[in-house]
């Protein structure tokens, strides 16, 4: 089964290649790894969608939280959450298809960023579902190139934490 | 003389400039100190008395200050890989995190064999290793090697210092790092310009690392649960491994095997932890464990794991392992529970403080009717004692057979508190059954990797730590050439260690497998010739002894023991001899092979088998 391991680490040199590492030396799957600094620009966070069963997620969420990088590690299937991508599509364009592509791109509310006079480049952000399904609609115009973020994802807040503004500690 | 009158002015300037030092540290002054100095600083203040190191370009200033003062010894060694094994027999023996100190490029890539040991078996280790130029790194420089991507999966954690200003935190980090928790190495790198570089020395007194806090105590609900399993169990076992004697948890669990009267299987890691010769002692379990050892696992009703890690050669065929028993398993490591098998009750916690709430839980609640709930338990271990002992026949006319060696050192040296290492193959699995140990930490041998070549090493860090103890090395003669040249190393530094080469000309057990699964086909399992090991002894400055005949083989063992010199006994024994229990890879702990198979017994006593003079063709210089 698939599931969302959000972890936040150490912003030093070698964090990434600790945890990359960890994957690929023990045989589990990274099918995607998106990080970036957090508020705090000593930590990183890390989205890394996996699968495997109910032991190897275990494993895998034991095994993060031995490396000594690792401050945080959360299985966010454990509860609620939210995740996006955001994928970039250049597509070739001839004359008569232009308009098509960009009522393609209004259909999913994505971006044109750029624009020559045979190609688009669009962006478009959702979940992996609409992804597919702009990628195939546009695919029979030709697609020159494309490039996607990986997922993000955040555990959805409960209601009445919300409604306290209060200031949490990062650490648990 | 003047070079030496030298040498005597810098010890001097050196001695005065660490005493405004030390003394200024408090009254505010402020002295810079190189970051070779303050590496050498660090590790006073963590207690290092020993080091074992090489060196090369990119250390010389740490050399360079290391031979100007007296605190610390040097073992200099004649190979990188010797002076990991050294660290980790250090370790291994004293409890304490061991260090070695090498160069950049090719002496990192010589020690990550032991630290790639040291990290599968738990050993604390603190590897110093040279890099190039910080202003270099990356561009292929003479000798630079990527050391902090080449140890990352066979280290704990490592650290690459870019200023020297961090170097003493690092340090500091680096041995919390290798000793809490559960241990391993950490290696780290020090650039050559941050080892010349100067900044001010001050070395922090205690260590938080947000990311990093094991867990010491056990989950007193857990620990609850535990006791009342363990207190009504009708067939329970007591599994324990390396990590008791890390954890220093040896009495607490010798008091809680005699109160709730359990049998004690131990791991190869294990050994040790609880003594030997006790009644309650099953010896070691698994692969070539004992047959009872294995018949109580696999029939309990309930296993308590304390500090082991289900490793493949001990549960066999996992499907199969234990059928009937709940699982207890007591852990520092959260990876290690769950990992190969199901547990019921897992308890994260440091081994010597679960056992003791444990105990004092199980003192109130067990009254002396552990011994007769479990009578019928015993009576069968008893059973299957007598039904499958660990045997071998010594003709005294026949050739020699390697148990028998290792039976009468044993016994020989037992009131001596020996320390014994091992190689690993066919002679470590006898030292492992036939062995006893009274006390933990007298027991050093590569499991995880099982790494060749680890014995005579590991032996010498424990005579460096130990000086006036008995060490002793069995070894086989393939694994004792893989690391022969630290012979050179225990001459000159005066480590008495006494190896006792089982020599049958074989990678053994490679040539037992090949018996039992490859139709005896000796495929690169032959070594045809050895060096001579007494002539090979002798010209590196050692004694070299050989037994030929069972009847020498106590009275050259003796004059080995007593010779205050590092000694080879080269012991020519029965090639075809092999280790039994046996489990094959894969197979369930309840199915051991017991004996050769008639198809052995019949070849072995043909063409194949050899007497005592065939078994003495060396290779003579």
């Amino acid at each position: 089964m698939e599931h969302i391991i959000s972890v936040t680490v150490e912003n030093k040199f070698g964090s990434l290649s600790r945890v990359a590492g960890l994957f690929s030396g023990r045989g589990f799957n990274i099918e995607s790894l998106s990080v970036a600094p957090t508020l705090d620009p000593s930590m990183s966070q890390m989205t890394i969608v996996t699968s495997g069963d109910d032991r190897i997620i275990e494993q895998i969420v034991k095994q993060l939280n031995k490396l000594i990088d690792v401050i945080k590690v959360v299985d966010l299937n454990e509860s609620n959450f939210v995740s996006r991508e955001t994928a970039l599509i250049k597509v070739h364009t001839r004359p008569e298809d232009r308009a098509e592509a960009l009522r393609i791109a209004d259909i999913f509310r994505a971006n044109v960023i750029d624009s020559t006079p045979t190609t688009y480049t669009i962006e478009v952000t959702g979940d992996p579902q609409k992804i597919e399904a702009i990628i195939n609609l546009l695919q029979p115009l030709g697609i020159k190139e494309l490039t996607r973020t990986g997922r993000v994802a955040v555990a959805r807040e409960s209601i009445r934490a919300t409604s306290v503004p209060a200031k949490k500690a990062v650490r648990e | 003389m003047s070079g030496l009158l030298g040498q005597a002015v810098s010890l001097l300037l050196y001695r005065f400039l660490r005493l405004i030092f030390t003394g200024g540290m408090d009254g505010g002054s402020v002295m810079k100190l190189t970051g070779a100095e303050i590496l050498i600083e660090c590790l006073k203040r963590e207690g290092v008395k020993t080091i074992f190191a090489l060196p090369g370009g990119v250390v010389l200033k740490i050399f360079d200050m290391l031979h100007q003062q007296k605190d610390i010894e040097v073992v200099l060694t004649r190979h990188e890989q010797g002076a990991g094994h050294m660290a980790e027999g250090y370790a291994k023996a004293t409890g304490k995190a061991g260090v070695c100190l090498v160069t950049s490029g090719p002496g990192m890539t010589n020690v990550i064999t032991a630290l790639a040991d040291a990290y599968m078996d738990s050993v604390p280790l603190v590897c110093f290793t040279g890099q190039v130029p910080t202003s270099l790194i990356g561009n292929d420089a003479f000798q630079e090697a990527d050391n902090i991507g080449l140890s990352r999966p066979c280290t704990k954690y490592n650290f690459l210092v870019k200023d020297v200003a961090d170097l003493a935190t690092t340090i500091k980090e680096a041995f919390y790092i290798a000793t809490t928790g559960r241990p391993g190495p950490v290696l780290v790198d020090i650039p050559k310009d941050v080892s010349m570089d100067k900044a001010e020395f001050t070395y922090p007194s205690s260590v938080s690392i947000r990311s990093y806090n094991p867990v010491y105590e056990g989950n007193k609900w857990q620990i609850k649960q535990a006791a009342e399993a363990m207190a009504k169990a009708k067939k329970p076992v007591l599994y324990v491994g390396g990590g008791v004697i890390f954890s220093g948890a040896s009495q607490e669990l010798m008091e809680l095997a005699e109160l709730t009267h359990m049998p004690v299987d131990m791991t190869l890691m294990g050994l040790g932890a609880f003594p030997g010769e006790h009644l309650q002692s099953m010896g070691m379990l698994g692969m070539h464990g004992t047959y009872w050892a294995n018949m109580v696992m696999h029939y309990s009703d309930l296993v308590v794991a304390i500090g082991a890690r289900f490793d493949d050669r001990v549960t066999g065929k996992v499907s199969e392992f234990c059928p009937h028993a709940k699982v207890i398993h007591i852990d520092i490591d959260p990876t290690s529970i769950r990992k190969n098998v199901n547990v019921d009750i897992p308890i994260v916690g440091d081994c010597k403080m679960v056992l003791r709430e444990l105990l004092q839980i199980l003192r109130a609640t067990v009254n002396g009717d552990q011994k007769k709930l479990r009578k019928p338990w015993w009576d069968q271990i008893r059973e299957w004692q007598q039904a499958n002992p660990l045997a071998y026949q010594q003709a005294a006319d026949g050739p020699i057979k390697p148990q028998h060696v290792i039976k009468r050192l044993y016994e020989l040296t037992k009131d001596m508190d020996p320390i014994v290492s091992t190689d690993v193959g066919q002679h470590q699995m006898w030292a492992a059954q036939y062995f006893k140990f009274a006390k933990p930490n007298r027991w050093l041998t590569s499991g995880g990797l099982g790494t060749m070549g680890f014995g005579f090493p590991a032996a010498m860090g424990a005579q460096a730590a130990f000086p006036g103890r008995l060490v002793l090395c069995i070894a086989g003669d393939g694994s004792i050439q893989m690391n022969m040249q630290e012979m050179a190393t225990a001459v000159v530094h005066k480590l008495p260690v006494k190896i006792i080469v089982l020599n049958n000309r074989f990678h053994g057990m490679v040539r037992q497998w090949q018996d039992l699964f490859y139709e005896g086909r000796y495929a690169s399992s032959d070594l045809e010739t050895t060096p001579d090991f007494v002539k090979l002894a002798e010209a590196y400055g050692a004694v070299g002894l050989r037994a030929s005949k069972p009847s020498e083989v106590d009275d050259v063992l003796k004059e080995a023991i007593a010779v205050n010199r590092p000694v080879i006994v080269d012991v020519p024994t029965d090639r075809y001899e092999n280790v039994y229990p046996m489990i094959p890879a894969g197979g369930s702990n309840h199915e051991m092979i017991l004996e050769d198979p008639p198809h052995l017994k019949t070849k072995q006593a043909g063409s194949g088998q050899v007497t005592p003079q065939d078994s003495d063709t060396i290779l003579t210089a």
